[in-house]
């Protein structure tokens, strides 16, 4: 129970945090945004490594292995895609 | 790779572990701080991009971790895909991309809590572990099936409008209501196959049947609420797993998407509850605009290319239909033009202009106009009045005075450029014929107004054409 509670806690000042780092960001910037946080989410990829790599059955392994190629995507996708998009945003030469 | 390391670091790895864990925290956060602007935008995606690697890289050394085979086969297979797509996709393709991108990364998140749930269970499951093991299929499920609806949506292999069954909003209510109980029987009775699976199933099916309803046009708030839940997901499955950095990661980007979804209800003048259970967006073909027998002025490329060549300020108004038409980078050719010519240009930029928030600045980057040159609504919504012309390429709805001015009009009190207290308005337009929201626009017929009817990109070269002459 106290493991619940301590990972609730995080949870919730980590939300907190996420609240605030977004409130001020101008609209030009949304749609790399979204797809820079969107590529973040991918971090379960972790957890999809810790669960191919069991020992414990085959089965999870296997469900472990699609969980990665699933998260891969998402992170590798998500943060080159928006490399792309930055790499755009220029300002003016003088 | 623990395995490898010499007997006496072997102790030392768990708590190694957590502390780079702490330490790719930091880089998400700052990095996510760095999204925030554009001159530090690119460093911060790749802040966070290093911080994914720190993780990736620290965790091949836990433990747990005694095989490679999947871990190798897994990461080759999906860096492979993701770099390709992410290659090769249209700008104008953004938002689809990024549902696809979201579907996959909720799907693994149900995967993650699928796979441990098959490591470890039922008997070293507790209560806790169970239910999160329960959000976590639940969250990760709608995100992959509601994501890939959303991508067909905006590719158009869904038809954009609303497909629902009679009473969809009561069904819809009911399935999550039962999902809700099905995740606690599931913590009660785990050994239950079947439990487990209509779970699962009916997860899945939340999924399609949450966004199959949803117009078109309101698909960038879904994916924006989409990408929050998967967070979600990804910080159940650390729950499950006990991993800080996931619980972390997942919170920030489950908070960040609620934010974000907000900001874009608000700019389309939506409430979240109106996008979920109505279906006002991208419905274009139900109203059809009565434009009674008020008459336009229309104008010409010479005349466009005079007026614009002689006035001091010219604000440019783009919206989907640029994109469409392919024409951002003859647009940047006139504005370099005109700027030759002394005039200031600025591009004012609707919160919706694109296909979802911030999609047109990201196509105009992509045309090399400078950020700096593209203002934000409430930036330049108080330059109108000193401006003398300005350009309305493909926009329609985010220009419409029906917006102040006409109480029940589908987009009363959406926040909208305000073009019409500039000293001249240009619309570049294939036709009269509505925009989303299918209401007439006023704006066409103001006196201050001329329309220049014919493709953007068409009409662009023409102009671009008209305005070389005049030197």
């Amino acid at each position: 129970m106290e493991d619940l509670i301590f990972n609730l806690f995080i949870f919730v000042l980590a939300s907190f945090v996420g609240f605030e780092l977004i409130t001020k960001v101008p609209p030009t910037l949304h749609t790399p945004l979204m797809s820079g946080a969107n590529a973040i989410s991918g971090i379960t990829l972790i957890g999809a490594l810790i669960i191919a790599g069991g020992p414990e059955s085959v089965y999870a392994q296997w469900i472990g292995f699609a969980a990665i190629v699933f998260a891969t995507i998402n992170v590798v996708g998500g943060f080159m895609v928006t490399d792309r998009m930055l790499e755009m945003f220029k300002k003016k030469e003088e | 790779m623990s395995q490898f390391l010499p007997e006496f670091l072997q102790s030392y790895i768990p708590n190694t572990i957590q502390l780079v864990y702490l330490v790719a925290t930091g880089f998400f956060i700052v990095g996510i701080k760095r999204l925030g602007s554009p001159a530090t935008a690119r460093n911060g995606n790749q802040l966070a991009s290093f911080g994914m690697l720190l993780g990736v890289i620290i965790t091949l050394f836990d433990q747990e971790i005694v095989s490679f085979e999947f871990i190798i086969a897994g990461v080759v297979i999906g860096s492979l895909l993701g770099a390709i797509a992410a290659k090769k996709v249209q700008m104008t393709a953004m938002p689809e991309m990024v549902a696809v991108f979201n579907g996959f990364g909720g799907g693994a998140s149900a995967l993650v809590a699928w796979g441990e749930f098959t490591r470890f269970a039922p008997d070293l499951f507790d209560t806790q572990s169970l239910v999160t093991t329960g959000l976590s299929i639940l969250i990760g499920s709608i995100t992959f099936t509601g994501s890939f609806v959303a991508f067909g949506k905006l590719k158009g292999f869904i038809n954009g409008g609303r497909i629902a069954l009679p009473g969809q909003n009561y069904i819809n209510l009911t399935l999550s209501f039962a999902a809700l109980i099905l995740v606690g029987w599931f913590a009660y009775d785990p050994g239950s196959e079947i439990i487990f699976w209509s779970l699962f199933a009916l997860a899945l099916i939340i999924g399609l049947f949450t966004v199959l309803p949803i117009g078109g046009a309101d698909m960038p708030v879904v994916i924006s609420l989409l990408n929050s839940y998967s967070g979600i997901a990804a910080s159940m499955a650390g729950f499950v797993l006990g991993n800080n950095l996931l619980i972390i990661s997942g919170a920030l980007v489950g908070a960040a998407g609620l934010i974000l979804t907000n900001i874009m209800c608000k700019a389309m003048n939506r409430t979240l509850a109106s996008v979920l259970f109505s279906s006002f967006g991208g419905d274009s073909a139900g109203a059809v605009a009565d434009t009674g027998d008020r008459s336009v002025q229309q104008t010409t490329a010479d005349d466009v290319a005079i007026q614009c060549s002689y006035a001091k300020k010219v604000v440019i108004a783009p919206g989907y239909g640029l994109a469409v038409a392919q024409a951002q980078h003859v647009l940047k050719e006139v504005a370099s033009l005109l700027e030759d010519k002394g005039v200031t240009v600025k591009y004012g930029i609707h919160p919706v202009a694109g296909r979802m928030p911030g999609h047109m600045n990201v196509l105009l980057a992509e045309a090399d106009v400078p950020y700096d040159q593209l203002y934000d609504m409430d930036q330049i919504n108080p330059e109108f009045s000193s401006t003398d012309v300005v350009l309305i390429i493909g926009a329609n709805d985010v220009v419409n005075p029906a917006a102040k001015t006409t109480v029940g009009s589908p987009i009363y009190g959406m926040p909208i450029l305000n073009v019409d207290e500039a000293k001249r308005t240009i619309v570049f337009k294939r036709s009269m014929s509505p925009g989303y929201a299918g209401i007439d626009n006023d704006l066409f017929y103001d006196d201050k107004n001329q329309m220049f009817f014919g493709d953007a990109k068409k009409s662009l070269q023409e102009l671009a054409a008209a305005i070389k002459e005049l030197d």
